[in-house]
């Protein structure tokens, strides 16, 4: 089973060099972009079947696509690395594993798209890979491998909306990470009002490949209709947390029994498909596929395609607060729905969890899934939260009222 | 006062970028260096090399999470109390850590060895429970690794003191 993304990268953690990347065919999809030119790039990644990694899954060569044609200003590409989603720490693995696939992506997509300059915004906590990703745009720069290309690192001062690609651009510009509104889209009207293209880390690590080995054989790495393989990964009480590369619609059972199933002692109860921001879904729905439209039709979104564990002895409405608590307070206070709705549902769930809920917490908890849906809010934070909410008052619906009739919660 | 080498700093990244306003949130992360904190003169110093008003910078520097308005001890220990260290540990990682501290989140040691900040993912979940100190992170934490770490940190200030 081929591994592209991760084949090269050693036991011990320490990052692929430049001249070992190089020995393993490294940059030589690069070679091939520059000869071949943007319009063969696009059309290999549309063929390929590449869907953004970030959560969305957006197709890139779609995204590229609706740049507007070259006007000879500047048009930039951006790097999100500023990887915050909870229970998500793939883009981390890919960085400081193989840095250098991650600059030969950017390059390829510089040519795909016209950018002559692009930023990579890192979130400052992973300061292991800002020390690979510096000494390998160096060695990158040194060696002319990044040539007609200006890349510079960001580091971020930190908050989650950062991540949001319109946030993303308001953080580079030096201002609030506040979203901005849609349309215009960044490839229309981005960094300092001209073309953008905002790419998550593990979407860009796949170009090489794909121009390396072609678009067909990158399609057949994938058991589901897009392409390649996916990082995917499992924390929460699994014997063994940790990430693995697997062909893109591996199963979610495929991937805890590469965690070598739960903990001692414990069952699998639900699941967050990929990250905080997905619907639960239950232990027995773990036969679904891993990618984007199989996880989608059984009701939830295969996100950042790590999953976190939800095992019997866990508190789903204790997992909740955690939850809404990171989200209440990542909200950027813009829109009221968020900024006061995010609060309301934490406190109702930490006076459920204290024993001091009443029955009406429960009725609220389901007016605020409702009332924070898609489209009444500004940005997708709030909508994100609720993911996760509406889905487990739906599952665990005995947890949250035996909270109210105990006063209190029987897990602790 | 910003030094020499930090305005260097400053006008390195601001060179990066079409807009000097691009530098800003770094601006204010060194003037926030000297003492690890950002004061309302580090603020205005800023401001003023990158160009913006000082209202402008407020706005900025109380929007990111690793820019402190308000005094911290010589090390901030950022705790995950996101849903994949939670489930790992629950409250009592960050019992433990206040416990070991004597403070309560967002607060500072008497001797301004520590300040005990919440955080959101660490982006270290395979790791869980985790912290970070310093920008350093550590994973897999259980009560003894979490108390000789803490520990050794407060061994090495005071040996420090001592020596002087």
């Amino acid at each position: 089973m081929a591994t592209p993304l991760n084949a090269r990268m050693t036991a011990d953690g320490i990052a692929v060099s430049l001249r070992d990347y190089r020995a393993a065919g490294g940059y030589l999809g690069l070679g091939s972009a520059r000869e071949t030119g943007a319009a063969a790039v696009n059309e290999a990644v549309k063929k390929a079947g590449l869907r953004g990694r970030g959560g969305a899954g957006f197709p890139t060569a779609m995204k590229w696509a609706a740049l507007p044609p070259d006007d000879g200003g500047p048009r930039y590409l951006v790097v999100n690395a500023d990887e915050k989603e909870p229970g998500t720490m793939k883009d981390r693995y890919l960085m400081e594993g193989d840095p250098h696939q991650l600059l030969e992506g950017i390059a390829i997509a510089a040519i795909a798209t016209g950018a002559r300059k692009a930023y990579i915004y890192l979130r400052r906590e992973y300061g292991r890979c800002a020390r690979e990703l510096e000494k390998a745009i160096d060695e990158a720069v040194a060696a002319g491998l990044l040539e007609g290309l200006e890349l510079h690192l960001h580091q971020s001062a930190g908050r989650y909306l950062c991540g949001e690609e319109t946030g993303l651009l308001n953080a580079i510009e030096g201002k609030r990470a506040a979203p901005r509104n849609k349309p215009p889209f960044p490839q229309v009207s981005g960094l300092w009002g001209r073309p953008t293209v905002v790419n998550n880390v593990e979407t860009l690590c796949n170009l090489p490949h794909i121009m390396r080995e072609g678009a067909d054989w990158y399609k057949s790495l994938s058991s589901s209709s897009d392409g390649g393989t996916k990082i995917y990964g499992a924390s929460g009480w699994v014997a063994r947390p940790g990430l693995w590369e697997l062909p893109l619609g591996a199963t979610a059972a495929e991937i805890l029994d590469r965690a070598g199933g739960m903990s001692a002692g414990r069952s699998l109860r639900a699941f967050l498909p990929g990250g905080a921001s997905t619907d639960f879904l239950p232990a027995s729905k773990l036969d679904v596929k891993m990618d984007f439209d199989s996880v989608a039709a059984s009701g939830s979104r295969l996100g950042t395609g790590t999953m976190i564990a939800l095992d019997d002895r866990t508190c789903p409405v204790g997992m909740l607060l955690s939850l809404e608590r990171f989200f209440a307070r990542e909200s950027c206070g813009w829109c009221t729905p968020c900024r006061e709705g995010l609060p309301w549902v934490s406190r109702c769930l930490e006076a459920l969890e204290s024993g001091e809920g009443e029955m009406g917490d429960i009725e609220a908890l389901e007016d605020h899934a409702r009332d924070l849906a898609p489209g009444r809010t500004f940005c997708a934070l709030a909508p994100g939260a609720m993911e996760p909410l509406a889905s487990a008052l739906k599952l665990f619906r005995e947890d949250f009222v035996d909270h109210v009739t105990r006063k209190g919660c029987r897990y602790k | 006062m910003l030094s020499d080498e930090d305005k260097r700093r400053i006008e390195s990244e601001a060179g990066r970028y079409p807009s000097r306003r691009a530098a800003l949130s770094e601006a204010l992360l060194i003037a926030q260096e000297s003492r690890g904190w950002l004061s309302d003169e580090g603020l205005a110093d800023a401001a003023r090399e990158v160009g913006v008003s000082e209202a402008s910078a407020e706005s900025v520097a109380t929007f990111y999470e690793l820019v402190y308005r308000r005094p911290v001890g010589a090390h901030v220990v950022l705790v995950c109390d996101s849903v994949s260290c939670w489930i790992r540990s629950g409250e009592s990682l960050v019992e433990a850590l206040e416990a070991q501290l004597g403070v309560e989140l967002g607060g500072t040691t008497s001797d301004g060895l520590f300040t005990l900040l919440p955080a959101g993912c660490l982006g270290l979940c395979e790791q869980a429970p985790a912290i970070m100190i310093d920008g350093e992170a550590y994973g897999d934490l259980t009560p003894e690794r979490l108390r000789a770490l803490i520990d050794g940190i407060r061994g090495r200030a005071h040996g420090d003191a001592a020596q002087r």
